[in-house]
């Protein structure tokens, strides 16, 4: 089972992964149309460009936003869970074991505590962020069984993960069961809403080179993100 | 198919259209045909097939539901707080809803529909300002409104009005004679009082080529006679063309493309025929939006940019100060606290604030911002055609809340506003709540305190 969990299984899920990502990037800018758009990408790249940069750059920081700021718990909750989720598996010393044996290089990686640090963060993080939607009207009319199911993908791995590591029970199962849930959300990621993790960024570009572009972004300083 | 004789799917394109439905007071019997007419399911789907592109179908979808969009909505502030008001539910049921059922809905869904996209929307845009995704859902309501239009689900204002753009090439019945005569006749009015005053109609290559929105010329003629002294004042080379002068576009808020494009064409054929070197916009925030920011797109001009270069009002008062062409008599800037209302559609979406603040700095001794304001001020709750729909007035009062209390918090009663929608929504506001405060464009503010040239004074008897 190790095996076929770590062998195919593993081919399969990063395939999808990297793949689906391409694809969900050249679909979305394929799908861009100046004129049903209204934003004349081509012509003036330069402002689109540099619109699509501040659009991303405001936002990929905490509190870099008006809307960041203006809800400092939830941006706290929201780039905590988002720090954890990916530097966590990239930089773990276990992961990058793995990579070495079987590509021959590894990336820096953290210390055990830090991992562990970052791995109960995201599970708190998420708790809460779950609180949120059940305690906030305004969140919880908009919220359905799917955000929750997402929330789970993303969170499993990192549960299953401390399970393992501290061996709660049979190591060997739940570090089966683990890279299973990763090899699951891998998969997720460029299949469901958790896409997000690239079309954040081509949203959010294109939001930027519109306001860039058109709206305003030609005339004025830049848009006050 | 069952159509109604004024509420159905075809445009309005002869006289006798137009005048039965203008007929029909308040809409009474177009509402009542609305509730009989049916949908074209195959048509709105093979619309939605061909426009719904990338950038909406991703917007759709990746909504994380995370409700950072609730407070940006000045009508989910104004009520309180309604749960159901949050943008992203209100897109979720209404194009969302459509989009999973492939256009296979019925009558009461897309009169939902309708009423959700005029009556809590009016595209102002903010929400797509704060949310994390830069998910824009004003622009999926002016979508949707559009999609609504094709199958006759549009408001009876807005039907009337896409009309009068089809038949008149303005908002309101001006003719080109009614426009000219109109010219003749202000210029004619005020030149005792200001010698030398002209309005030219039709000049080439003229420095400037001013355009208007219809209701000055119907309404307000004042108003185009004040743009003709400050121009005088200035010393402008300016012209206003005898066709495609006007810049509103109510075909824009009632999602009628067609009609958007004819109107903004009708403006850029003034341009290449006067060869003006720019053209200025009167003080109105959707007419500028329509016919420079988002008209060359209709026209399939691939610049995206109109065939001259083309500005608000503001740009052109605040140039017209920062180099002396017009000069304030410091004795009369306006000495009371003053606010000035942002109008979304060329603040947020045009990026004019600061040309705004130049303008008040020099014209006002104690200028007060609403809080907040610029890119992320509150529509003033008469935006996106609302102003002029009566089916939705009830909503659109409840809305005017926010920028009521906005204008309270800063202590002044009088509110410059440089945009019709703007000014009408304040003006009605004030009107209901009563909170005394006064509202003004910038034209008659500037002729009150402009220093007058001696050779341009009417000469002592």
């Amino acid at each position: 089972m190790y095996d076929f969990v770590t062998g195919p299984l593993a081919w399969i899920a990063f395939l999808i992964f990297f793949i689906g990502l391409i694809a969900r990037t050249v679909w979305y800018f394929k799908g861009l149309n100046w004129q049903l758009d209204r934003v004349a990408y081509r012509p003036h790249m330069r402002y689109g460009i540099k619109g699509a940069v501040r659009s991303i750059g405001f936002w990929l920081f905490p509190y870099g936003s008006r809307s960041w700021r203006n809800n400092p718990v939830f941006t706290f909750l929201v780039f905590l869970f988002h720090i954890g989720l990916l530097i966590t598996p990239v930089f773990l010393l276990g992961h990058n074991i793995m990579l070495k044996s079987s590509w021959g290089f590894s990336l820096p990686t953290l210390s055990e505590t830090t991992a562990d640090i970052l791995t109960i963060a995201v599970i708190v993080s998420a708790l809460f962020l779950v609180l949120r939607r059940v305690s906030l009207n305004e969140v919880r009319i908009i919220t359905t069984a799917y955000d929750y199911l997402l929330i789970a993908i993303a969170v499993a791995p990192f549960v299953t993960g401390l399970m393992a590591r501290y061996q709660v029970s049979n190591y060997q199962f739940w570090l089966i069961v683990h890279i299973l849930c990763g090899e699951i959300l891998l998969i997720a990621i460029p299949l469901t809403k958790l896409s997000h993790f690239i079309l954040f960024f081509t949203s959010r570009a294109q939001l930027g080179m519109d306001y860039g572009i058109k709206r305003g972004g030609m005339k004025g300083k830049g848009f006050a993100w | 198919m069952s159509e109604g004789k004024l509420c159905n799917k075809k445009t309005v394109d002869t006289v006798e259209q137009l005048h039965a439905l203008l007929a029909d007071k308040s809409g009474k019997q177009y509402y009542e045909e609305m509730n009989h007419l049916e949908i074209d399911d195959k048509a709105l789907w093979g619309t939605i097939q061909k426009t719904f592109k990338s950038r909406l179908k991703t917007w759709l979808d990746i909504c994380s539901h995370c409700g950072l969009c609730a407070e940006s909505c000045f009508y989910y502030l104004a009520n309180d707080r309604d749960p159901t008001q949050v943008p992203s539910y209100k897109i979720q049921q209404t194009l969302g809803e459509l989009i999973r059922r492939k256009g296979k809905v019925d009558n009461a869904f897309m009169q939902m529909c309708m009423d959700t996209a005029y009556s809590k929307c009016t595209c102002c845009t903010r929400c797509g300002v704060y949310c994390p995704f830069g998910i824009d859902t004003g622009i999926m309501f002016s979508y949707l409104r559009g999609l609504l239009f094709s199958q006759g689900f549009t408001p009876w204002e807005m039907k009337i009005g896409t009309g009068m753009h089809r038949i008149y090439r303005a908002q309101m019945d001006v003719t080109s004679e009614d426009w000219v005569d109109t010219c003749e006749w202000m210029a004619e009015e005020y030149e005792e009082d200001w010698p030398g005053l002209t309005i030219p109609v039709d000049v080439e290559n003229a420095d400037i080529i001013y355009t208007v929105n219809a209701r000055e010329p119907k309404h307000y003629p004042e108003d185009l006679a004040e743009a003709a002294i400050l121009f005088h004042l200035a010393g402008e080379n300016w012209t206003v063309p005898s066709e495609g002068w006007e810049e509103t576009s109510l075909a824009m808020f009632a999602g009628d493309w067609a009609a958007c494009k004819m109107q903004v064409e009708s403006v850029y054929a003034a341009m290449e025929r006067l060869k003006p070197k720019s053209m200025v916009v009167t003080e109105c925030g959707h007419a500028y939006r329509a016919t420079v920011i988002e008209g060359p797109y209709w026209a399939g001009i691939k610049s995206g940019q109109t065939p001259v270069p083309s500005f608000h009002y503001v740009e052109w008062v605040a140039e017209a100060l920062r180099t002396g062409k017009l000069k304030i008599d410091p004795a009369k800037k306006i000495k009371e606290p003053v606010t000035y209302q942002d109008s979304c559609n060329y603040i947020r979406n045009g990026g004019l604030g600061d040309f705004a603040r130049e303008i008040m700095s020099y014209i006002a001794e104690d200028f007060r911002e609403m809080t907040p304001c610029r890119e992320h001020n509150f529509c003033c709750g008469g935006g996106g055609g609302l102003n002029g729909i009566g089916r939705y007035r009830a909503q659109r009062n409840i809305g005017l809340k926010i920028k009521r209390d906005q204008i309270l918090a800063t202590g002044a009663k009088l509110v410059v506003s440089p945009c019709h929608n703007c000014w009408d929504a304040i003006r009605d506001m004030e009107e209901i709540y009563k909170i005394g405060i006064r509202w003004s464009f910038l034209k008659p503010l500037l002729i009150s305190m402009v220093e007058v040239p001696e050779h341009m004074k009417v000469a002592e008897q």
